[in-house]
């Protein structure tokens, strides 16, 4: 019997696992993880990983970047819009240190995201040799989690604990950097998913209690507000929020990573909070009585002074990470958990309502910012094109339907601004860390995740060059994204801030720039530049008809600013329209 | 909630990882913290790692790091507790010259009756080691320094807490 049992495990045993190299396994990891695309740029110490690729390549396709930092923002770009793990590859040293900038963008966005490394043989660690670099060392700080791998028997676990991590819970970037000796090395291969980490919590439990305490405040408001974040969409929890803020008659205002959860058009919609959000919002944060934060975490953008945020309200707050509450903003009620669930079970304990008085304010409030603000942004009278004007072009012959990938800076707030979202997962930009030169290469990682959907990138004429390298990738791998850069020659917001706070001394702010035509055009990518708005709806056009890559160039006001805006240190009623 | 500096033991159970201490004191730098102590070591538990760290920061403070320092994938719990609610010891050790012993009666009676210990005598040094509280530490080191020392050294703080941790229960769990 007992003999039986032995053949029979080991026969169970042969099965599953086979004898391959560290290098393979990586591969073949990746592949038990479903991914079918990756972003990377070889080197010394990951090149026997790429040699394996070689022979993946029907399976697997990567694809070469012009910068490590480009195959980062890439593989945000394609979680962003996929909800699925993107999936970034370097080699040591330089290469390793280049995905820093996208690693710490997808911490502070919540993003998952699995990077490998190549690191020296380890026999060399420690030893300043050539393209050593402490990444682990250097990743711990901006990382969910991170390991260093020395021994190919370790890959399959450290691969299968990292897609767990990443893609659980709050998502985030993981690391992984592998010796090169591991990556040579062979051993019995077999992966099994991870399923859990025992020190690790990933979603808190619901606790009963606070939801009925929260359902009761909601039921009594007379004036609520809902704040929602990210933490919406990445719980794919749009249904459950729309039927809560429905029910319950809660105008609704987002942060910058909220955008999109629903659509811009939607009644409930009352429009962005924040330092360049909209007026209505703003100044009812401080007139609520009970404030609902829904997956996000209150960031300095959105409070504005936290000593006058709010101070007269209730705060509710449902929130999937425990060290979020209590942070910035002191809750009354904190309800743990995944947002889909929490609000599924919010719902029924919540009585019908619609506040219509309180609705008329917001209305009121948004006819004042028309009148002052958008009208003049979105149909200008004056000779200069607007960035509002593009927006709305844009709008229109995409049907709201785009996704939305902006840069940093001035354009960046007008487009979440302006922009028109009829699909959830539709406004991909570097919200946290505020990261110029994100949109070009998240635009890539975007087109490719979705082909079926119109990905249009927007940049400023600054951080457009930061990573304009990435026309290559677009190139090579013929992604048909559409690059519209709106020049105003100059860094735009931190002019906007030079002239109201430091006495327009213009500091290195003024931008001489090339011919960014001539640039597309060195890429084999059809690109126009126009400066008459006579032009613009001809322009636009051309560019959404266009079936392949198309670059934009607008040159727009050189001195237009964004308006509302919060200054820093101000409360956000404070939010100056002029 | 008070805006005046405790005194903290934190006490962090974790996954026993390279690097975990690189992550755990990232979150005390990013703040700008001073770590007053640190000591790592095994827990009641098997492969479980405990980590105690003293800090001087207001209780608003210390509640946003406990939550920056459980969200560590590799921690299991961390726990905070003011002096009164723990029993600690510290410990020390001074070399200093053996003809002291000889010519300095009265360092005898200091070290009798601070309850130190000679852990070694030779021709030309003697080492003292004390565990006690850190005023008992600071009282014995003010006054040997008279005498003068040649080496002082001094450990991390350890802890146990008066009462039983909440934890003791999932650690239970977790030794399955």
């Amino acid at each position: 019997m007992k003999e039986t049992q032995t053949i029979q495990n080991k026969a169970k045993t042969t099965e599953t696992t086979e004898r391959i190299s560290g290098s393979e396994a990586v591969i073949k990891c990746l592949l038990a993880e479903g991914v079918d695309i990756l972003y990377g740029y070889p080197g010394g110490a990951i090149m026997p990983v790429y040699d394996e690729l070689y022979k993946y390549q029907d399976k697997i396709h990567h694809v070469l970047s012009r910068h490590e930092q480009g195959a980062a923002h890439a593989a945000q770009g394609y979680a962003r819009i996929s909800g699925k793990v993107g999936v970034a590859m370097a080699t040591s040293g330089p290469g390793a240190t280049n995905l820093i900038t996208g690693i710490a963008d997808a911490q502070i966005d919540s993003t998952p995201l699995v990077c490998i490394t190549g690191q020296v043989g380890s026999h060399l660690l420690g030893s300043d040799a050539f393209q050593e670099t402490d990444i682990v060392g250097i990743s711990t700080p901006v990382t969910k989690w991170n390991i260093q791998v020395t021994k190919a028997s370790q890959i399959p676990e450290a691969f299968a604990k990292a897609f767990y991590i990443a893609k659980s819970g709050r998502p985030g970037p993981v690391l992984i950097d592998i010796t090169k000796d591991a990556q040579f090395e062979e051993f019995d291969f077999k992966y099994e998913k991870c399923k859990g980490v025992r020190s690790y919590n990933p979603v808190p439990e619901t606790d009963e209690n606070s939801l009925k305490a929260a359902a009761e405040l909601i039921n009594n408001a007379k004036k609520p507000l809902v704040v929602w974040g990210q933490g919406v969409i990445l719980g794919k929890a749009e249904e459950e929020f729309k039927a809560v803020i429905e029910k319950a008659g809660l105008p609704s205002a987002w942060t910058i990573l909220g955008a999109s959860a629903i659509p811009t058009s939607h009644p409930l919609n009352v429009g962005m909070v924040g330092m360049h959000g909209n007026y209505a919002p703003n100044v009812l944060t401080n007139e609520c009585d009970v404030l609902i934060a829904i997956g996000m975490r209150f960031d300095d953008r959105v409070t504005g002074n936290l000593e006058t945020y709010a101070k007269q309200a209730k705060i509710v707050h449902f929130e999937i990470d425990p060290a979020e509450v209590d942070k910035n903003v002191q809750t009354d009620v904190a309800v743990l958990g995944d947002a889909k669930a929490s609000l599924k079970s919010l719902l029924p304990l919540l009585n019908e309502n619609s506040h219509n008085d309180w609705h008329q304010k917001f209305k009121d409030l948004y006819t004042i910012e028309f009148e002052k603000v958008i009208k003049n942004d979105l149909h200008p009278t004056k000779e200069g094109l607007t960035m509002g004007e593009v927006l709305n072009e844009i709008n229109l012959q995409t049907k709201g339907e785009a996704a939305i990938v902006s840069d940093v800076g001035q354009h960046q707030m007008i487009a979440c601004r302006y922009a028109e979202f009829n699909k959830t997962k539709s406004n991909i930009t570097s919200g946290g860390l505020g990261t110029m030169g994100f949109a070009l290469p998240a635009a890539i990682g975007a087109k490719m995740a979705a082909p079926d959907r119109e990905v249009v990138m927007i940049a400023g004429d600054g951080g457009y060059q930061m990573n304009i390298q990435e026309l290559g990738t677009i190139f090579q791998q013929k992604v048909p994204v559409k690059i519209v850069v709106l020049n105003n020659e100059f860094l735009g917001m931190v002019r906007q801030w030079q002239q109201l706070f430091f006495d327009k001394r213009y500091a290195s702010t003024e931008m001489v720039n090339p011919d960014f035509v001539a640039i597309a055009k060195g890429y084999h990518i059809e690109a126009q530049k126009i400066s008459n708005r006579k032009d613009l709806k001809a322009a636009v056009k051309e560019m959404i008809d266009c079936e392949g890559p198309y670059f934009l160039e607008v040159r727009v006001e050189k001195e237009d600013n964004v308006f509302p805006m919060i200054p820093t240190g101000a409360s956000v009623s404070d939010i100056r329209l002029e | 909630m008070s805006t005046e500096n405790i005194q903290y033991t934190v006490s962090i159970y974790t996954e026993n990882n390279i690097g975990l201490l690189n992550r755990i004191s990232a979150i005390f730098q990013r703040r700008h913290i001073n770590i007053e102590s640190l000591n790592t070591s095994p827990s009641e538990i098997d492969g479980v790692s405990r980590f105690t760290i003293v800090v001087n920061i207001t209780e608003s403070q210390m509640k946003k790091i406990q939550g920056q320092i459980e969200k560590q994938v590799e921690v299991i719990k961390a726990f905070y507790h003011t002096e009164e609610e723990i029993i600690y010891q510290e410990s020390c050790i001074f070399k200093m010259r053996s003809n002291l012993l000889f010519d300095e009666r009265q360092i005898q009676n200091i070290i009798k009756e601070s309850n130190a210990r000679i852990v070694t005598v030779n021709r030309d040094f003697f080492v003292i080691e004390k565990s006690g509280r850190k005023e008992e530490i600071d009282l014995l080191h003010r006054e040997l320094t008279v005498f003068g020392i040649m080496q002082f050294t001094r450990s991390g703080r350890i802890a146990v807490t008066k009462d039983e941790m909440k934890i003791s229960t999932m650690l239970k769990a977790l030794q399955h």
